[in-house]
């Protein structure tokens, strides 16, 4: 009677165990995102433009330098702010002067931000402007989109390739 | 030393969350005590059961790996097919990997929670806990990092997150976050790394725990038998009843939106969502230093180490092969006496438990009081003092069927018990008395009866007196209770905070047999007392 009892109460703990194991592995469920939402997501990595003008160096100072480093122009090695702007249907989502990055400011501009918008037919346009340009912009990029429940519309930003750069999927049209 | 300046008994204050959260040990205790018996009872080895789910995940990992394809598409396919192609085998491999690597949580977290509420946390203790915080760390990060290998949305989400989590930081000359703009951003190189980190925190981990144990004796690393195949069972049924799945594979241009969360290693991540990064930053930032401060937060006063005598001690070793916290080292004779060894105690390991004084020979009451001093011995709770509170507790006691308890400061409280019957004297550890002072008590005629508690069976405070002391008691260890002590004179019954009415009863019990037996010849078992919640293997 009493080795019944310990293989039934065995039973039951592990079978406690294994559902306290089991449940919480993957319930209760997590919504993480509503369905009638999308994500605009910014990515902006780009170095602004040096921050001082670059001086030509005299042929005497060129000669001074070591064979592999020597070149026409000395510049300084800080870069220009990067200035972003975001609009979505006629309102500015971001407009942001971001800094250098490095402890020198020479590194890249960067801007790395997620918002949360409506699904459904949006216009967008992304502007940078990276000289010390006093108005205007050096890039800017405009289109209308239909952006699907839940889709993660990426607005990235690659000098390499031509500055903006939009989802292919949403097959740019501005 | 003045006698009447020593703190005896005594025991340190703990606070009430402690006690609160212990008594709950206790209770749950004392129904798997019933269930499984002492030696079973999963509560007892958690850690021992938290390295048994390690090698499950270990050897179910070793076969997942051999059948995984690191690479974007090739992740998630190779585990599809592991899933269902091979659900008999690749698939409860999968699943007993996902439910052993949740069982370890679940052990690990019970486990820091009951060292915590049975103060082994503080003091030269102090060092387990410690190392035992870094493993928290690398457990998230192995299983974490595993999630994430699979590469469908639940994945995705989680690469997200913590990517952005640590740009969060600043501290990356590069967001890694934008790694996982688009598929066009994906490195199949940055699976090698994730999976390098899969296999890399989990060998450290191993690293960690040896370190973890580096201050207890004779760990409990492999869980009885019985447990370990329970627990196996246990896990392959479940990987039968509910087989571990995917999600849809991942879709960088989409946002995952429901999912579902292995709860026992994301839980941060909903936090992520409804707080900030920063936020939880902070959280595991300051949880973290909390948990690391704790054996301070706030100090306590630690007791005095044990001392060597060293005209007192032969060299037997003992001392050094009972003491549970590694603080004995045997080395070569420091002096003139013709022994080989002698011992010394590394002070900053010694929780002052006083296992090592009831070991020790030369420790007999039996010796005139100038002469007791043992070869080692707690300089706070000398055995010296102890003879002379045994002696004073003695003359107080009156009438038939007279007893001195022995216990422990850890166990169930005695000072209650105490009546003109009953003499109660709390040691830091019942091992912490020579078994030669319960022939004294007897063939002194201090008392009629000796009762011996302590803590629960399978579950001692200083991990390992109530063994030595009923291994001394049965003849098995060093120092032996001579068998000419009557047995049927003493009780051993094991008793915790919880116990402590089921306690008194046994002692009435014992009480009322002893006063109906006449004077009688020895006799080789010794009664043992079933307490409701102990349970002990008579
Ligand atoms: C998977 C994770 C872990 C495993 C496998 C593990 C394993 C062990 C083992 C085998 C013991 C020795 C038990 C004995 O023989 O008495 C032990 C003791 C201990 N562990 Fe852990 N442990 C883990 C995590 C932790 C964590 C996270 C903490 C706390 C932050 C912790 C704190 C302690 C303490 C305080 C002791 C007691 C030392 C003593 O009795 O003085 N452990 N652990
Ligand atoms: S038990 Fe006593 S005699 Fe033996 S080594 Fe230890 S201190 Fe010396
Ligand atoms: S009192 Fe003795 S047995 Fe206990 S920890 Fe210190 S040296 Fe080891």
């Amino acid at each position: 009677m009493l080795k019944v009892f310990r293989f039934l109460g065995q039973g039951v703990v592990y079978a406690l165990i294994a559902v306290l194991l089991g449940f919480f592995a993957d319930t209760p469920a997590y919504r993480h995102f509503d369905d009638d939402k999308a994500q605009l997501t910014l990515s902006v990595a780009h170095s602004g433009q040096h921050a001082g003008t670059c001086r030509r160096l005299t042929a005497k100072e060129i000669a001074a330098l070591p064979p592999n480093m020597r070149k026409p122009l000395d510049c300084p090695r800080e870069r220009l702010p990067v200035l972003v702007e975001v609009d979505l249907d006629g309102q500015t989502i971001v407009r942001e002067s971001i800094p250098p990055s490095g402890l020198f400011g020479d590194g890249p501009s960067q801007i790395y931000e997620n918002f949360v918008i409506p699904s459904g037919s949006h216009r967008l346009s992304a502007r940078l402007r990276d000289s010390n340009r006093a108005q205007g912009f050096d890039y800017q990029r405009e289109l209308e989109v239909e952006i699907a429940p839940r889709q993660r519309f990426v607005i990235e930003f690659r000098s390499e390739t031509g500055g903006f750069r939009f989802p292919a999927a949403a097959g740019p049209r501005g | 030393m003045k006698m009447d300046a020593v703190p005896y008994p005594g025991g340190r204050s703990v606070s009430l969350v402690q006690s609160g959260l212990r008594r709950m040990f206790e209770i749950v205790e004392a129904w798997l005590d019933r269930i499984f018996g002492p030696a079973w009872n999963p509560l007892y080895q958690l850690g021992a059961l938290g390295f048994f789910y390690y090698w499950v995940v270990a050897i179910s990992g070793i076969y997942v790996y051999v059948l995984f394809d690191t690479g974007t598409t090739e992740a998630y396919d190779s585990v599809q097919y592991m899933t269902v192609d091979q659900w008999y085998l690749g698939g409860v491999m999968r699943s007993l990997h996902r439910y052993a690597s949740d069982g370890m949580i679940l052990m690990m977290v019970v486990h820091m929670l009951r060292e915590f509420a049975l103060d082994r946390y503080r003091g030269a203790r102090w060092f387990t806990w410690v190392t035992g915080t870094p493993i928290l760390w690398l457990v998230f990060v192995a299983g974490i990092s595993g999630y994430w290998m699979v590469w469908d949305q639940l994945a995705q989400y989680i690469a997200i997150a913590s990517t952005e989590w640590f740009d969060w930081l600043g501290i990356f000359g590069e967001s890694i976050a934008r790694n996982f703009l688009a598929p066009h951003s994906l490195d199949d190189r940055f699976f090698t790394l994730l999976t390098f980190i899969h296999i890399v925190a989990p060998l450290l981990l191993l690293l960690v725990l040896w370190i973890h144990l580096q201050r207890v004796t004779k760990p409990r690393i492999n869980p009885k038998r019985g447990l370990a195949a329970g627990t196996f069972l246990m896990l392959v049924a479940l990987s039968f009843v509910k087989p571990a799945v995917s999600h849809p594979p991942a879709d960088l241009a989409a946002v995952p939106g429901v999912l579902n969360l292995d709860w026992f290693y994301l839980s941060a991540y909903p936090l992520m969502d409804t707080f900030s990064y920063g936020a939880v930053w902070a959280f595991a930032a300051i949880l973290s230093f909390m948990l690391f401060a704790l054996p301070w937060l706030p100090p306590v006063r630690r007791p005095a180490a044990a001392v060597v005598d060293l005209d007192n001690c032969n060299g037997c070793e003992r001392c050094a092969n009972d003491c549970p916290f590694n603080a004995i080292l045997m080395r070569p004779r420091s002096d003139t006496l013709p022994f080989e060894q002698e011992a010394s105690v590394d002070a900053s390991l010694c929780v002052a438990c006083g296992i090592c004084a009831g070991s020790c020979p030369t420790s007999t009451p039996f010796r005139r009081a100038s002469d007791l001093i043992p070869g080692i011995d707690l300089p706070d709770r000398s055995l010296r003092v102890l003879r002379d509170r045994l002696e004073v507790a003695a003359a107080g006691l009156a009438g038939d069927a007279r007893v001195i308890v022995f216990g422990c400061d850890h166990a169930a409280r005695l000072d209650t018990l105490a009546s003109n019957r009953i003499g109660t004297l709390s040691l830091p550890c019942i091992a912490a008395l020579p078994p030669s002072f319960i022939d004294y008590v007897l063939s002194r005629d201090l008392a009629d009866g000796v009762v011996i508690t302590g803590c629960r069976d399978g579950e001692c405070f200083n991990r390992y007196g109530v063994a030595w002391m009923e291994a001394r008691m049965a003849g098995t260890r060093d120092p032996y209770l001579r068998p000419r002590v009557p047995r049927e004179r003493i009780l051993t019954a094991w008793a915790a905070g919880a116990d402590r009415a089921a306690l008194a009863k046994a002692i009435e019990g014992f009480r009322t047999r002893l006063a109906a037996q006449p004077a009688s010849p020895p006799s080789p078992r010794t009664p043992r007392a079933k307490i409701d919640g102990t349970n002990t293997h008579a």
